[in-house]
């Protein structure tokens, strides 16, 4: 994983071990994975671009994370895997609070999500408040959720021009630019209904990338996507690791994991099983985890 | 299963299709080309058509035949000053009440769907109260305003006053009217609106809230232009029935197209035709607001198809042929000339 990462904040690289993480809380303050991340942000002087201590999110009586903790360095590029209903998606729509989790607390950048402390208190942020976290972490959708009603440039130009007040023509110049990123320059004038299922989802990328994110989250982005079109997506998103842009990406994309992750996290029944550099994959160490990568193999 | 057994072995005997099949293989001929296939003929349709003409002809026979009809009389009176002066008025009336109706049914959509439980309630009731009274108790109501409450005055409650009023010289005709219409077409347009707002992918709020858009924001760029698509239809027979609902101030003494007609007739006792001339009138009213509609349609239908708009008459004169915009996903633009 030699690519160019500000802080160098490597934390997943081989030698940081693959210990796994303990299930509940009460085993220990600090699991071993966000050790390591932890160590690495504070010998870089910075807090990690993520930091998330003790997630819980119940939907009704149904539990669906017990206590997540993860770190994300900057520049690093995570990767979740695990069964469906594992909890990766939820885990995920909380970094920006498309969720609200009941319990623990997620820090992006540093900043808490969702909540804010006064006095030794936690209180609720008002909705106009989240709404402006949520500008620095850019998202990308498993049904990818273009809006319809706009051509290609006007859905990626909408945020900046709507919520940053960027100039028109800036916007448009940027747009520009990043639809010739993701190879659809000539499609700035379609519809998203006019266009396929991997291009939309490159679109639905640019889309969150005119926002100049810190932070990406993936969610499924080749899920919904006819196995032909999932390289071209795939491909994209490469093209961003290599940026060194910091991402946490569900997916069931092994090969991806693989190639393009410095860290890869196994999640099951809302915890974390395991986590550690790619070569996990190859000697995953939990029973669970060896049962559910078999099917891949 | 007796008479079901013949066909299945026959059906299931392999060997007969492909013996067919080998002989138009084997005889080195090119295969049929469905290009000249003759279409399914429809005899019953030429027998409905037949029937349908007789009628016709009858209703022509009866319409040109009978003098009651009075046409000239009708001739007269249907471009009369008068007539058009109810005209205007009704057309005022349609106008101011679908305004209010639109403007207030939006925000009370939007407040029953907001997080704060008291706009919810509030907006609910409004919408249980104004849909529940009959419109015309509504417009009495509004009208006969000065027996409950004989003067209106602003001010800050149990304290002062700015200003006040004869409830008589500020509730006229006109503004009862306008009052009763609009605030029970808000109740029903409000109920529009958000059944449109519930047909939009939830996907799409929550990408605008992912791009960090405030809700407001959310609602008027994305949520609502897309609502449109489900607002308009239903919207266009809410303008259709109030246009119409129109003739009940004719109960007030309000001189709309309906009222005009009547305190003709009822001087000159020319009932059937005049009541013709305000049919024939609705009819061109309803017909152009109908044509609006289908223009207002394919505007909000843009980037719901893949196909490109069509033109505005293939639209307007085909429009059942053609299938809705929401479900076609087809590559194929249904031609309407062929389908006609």
């Amino acid at each position: 994983m030699s690519r160019p990462t500000a802080e160098g904040a490597d934390v997943g690289a081989p030698g940081s071990g693959t210990g796994t993480v303990a299930a509940d809380g009460s085993e220990g303050p600090l699991t071993p994975a966000a050790a390591t991340a932890a160590s690495a942000s504070a010998a870089s002087g910075q807090p990690p671009m993520l930091r998330a201590r003790g997630v819980r999110k119940s939907f009704g009586s149904l539990e669906v994370l017990k206590g997540i903790d993860m770190d994300v360095g900057t520049g690093e590029v995570v990767v979740l895997l695990g069964p469906s209903g594992s909890g990766k998606s939820t885990f995920l729509r909380c970094i920006n609070h498309l969720e609200a989790p009941d319990g623990g607390s997620i820090r992006v950048a540093g900043e808490l999500i969702g909540y804010r402390e006064h006095k030794g208190r936690v209180h609720h942020l008002r909705p106009r408040e989240v709404t402006r976290q949520r500008r620095d972490i850019g998202m990308v959708f498993q049904h990818f959720n273009l809006f319809p009603h706009q051509t290609v440039l006007q859905n990626v130009i909408e945020a900046p021009v709507g919520v940053r007040r960027r100039p028109k023509a800036e916007a448009q110049e940027r747009a520009h630019e990043l639809l010739r990123r993701v190879g659809l320059s000539e499609k700035a004038g379609s519809y998203p209904r006019q266009l396929s299922g991997g291009q939309q989802q490159r679109v639905a990328i640019a889309r969150a990338l005119a926002m100049q994110p810190k932070l990406m989250l993936f969610d499924e982005p080749t899920s919904a996507l006819d196995p032909e079109l999932v390289g071209e997506v795939l491909e994209t998103m490469r093209d961003l690791v290599r940026d060194g842009l910091t991402m946490v990406v569900v997916t069931h994309e092994i090969a991806f994991a693989r190639e393009a992750a410095d860290r890869v996290v196994f999640m099951d029944e809302g915890r974390v099983l395991e986590s550690g550099p790619p070569s996990v994959l190859d000697r995953p160490s939990n029973p669970r985890t060896q049962a559910f990568l078999k099917r891949f193999l | 299963m007796a008479t079901a057994h013949p066909q299945a072995t026959k059906r299931d005997d392999p060997e007969e299709g492909s013996e067919k099949a080998a002989a138009s293989g084997s005889a080195g001929h090119a295969d049929v080309d469905v290009a000249g296939a003759a279409p399914v003929r429809h005899p019953l349709r030429w027998l409905a058509i037949a029937v349908l003409a007789v009628l016709g002809a009858q209703l022509c026979h009866f319409l040109f035949t009978n003098p009651n009809f009075e046409w000239e009389t009708v001739g007269s009176y249907f471009t009369a000053e008068i007539i058009g002066k109810g005209i205007l008025t009704t057309i005022e009336l349609t106008v101011i009440a679908m305004v209010i109706g639109i403007v207030l049914g939006v925000l009370i959509a939007v407040g029953r769907m907001s997080a704060n439980p008291v706009l919810r309630a509030v907006c609910g009731a409004y919408v249980w109260f104004f849909r529940g009274v009959p419109v015309l108790v509504q417009l009495v109501f509004w009208y006969n305003m000065s027996a409950l409450l004989p003067r209106i005055s602003l001010g800050i409650p149990f304290g002062p006053e700015f200003m006040s009023g004869q409830t008589n010289h500020l509730i006229t005709p006109l503004i009862a009217a306008i009052l009763g219409f609009g605030l029970n077409e808000a109740a029903y347009m409000a109920e529009i609106v958000r059944g449109g707002l519930l047909g939009v992918d939830p996907g799409q709020t929550e990408a605008s809230d992912a791009l960090g858009m405030t809700r407001a924001r959310s609602l008027r760029r994305i949520v609502l232009p897309q609502a449109m698509r489900f607002i308009v239809p239903p919207t266009g027979s809410q303008v259709i029935n109030q246009l119409k609902a129109t003739s009940l101030v004719s109960v007030i003494a309000l001189s709309d197209l309906l009222y005009t007609v009547q305190s003709i007739y009822n001087r000159t006792f020319e009932t059937i035709p005049l009541l013709l001339v305000a049919c024939l009138w609705y009819l061109v009213m309803t017909s152009v607001l109908y044509v609006g509609q289908s223009f207002i349609e394919r505007y909000y239908a843009r980037g719901a198809t893949r196909n490109a708009p069509q033109s505005f008459w293939a639209f307007a004169l085909f429009k059942r042929r053609v299938p809705a915009p929401a479900a076609s996903r087809q590559d194929q633009e249904p031609d309407p000339k062929e389908s006609a």
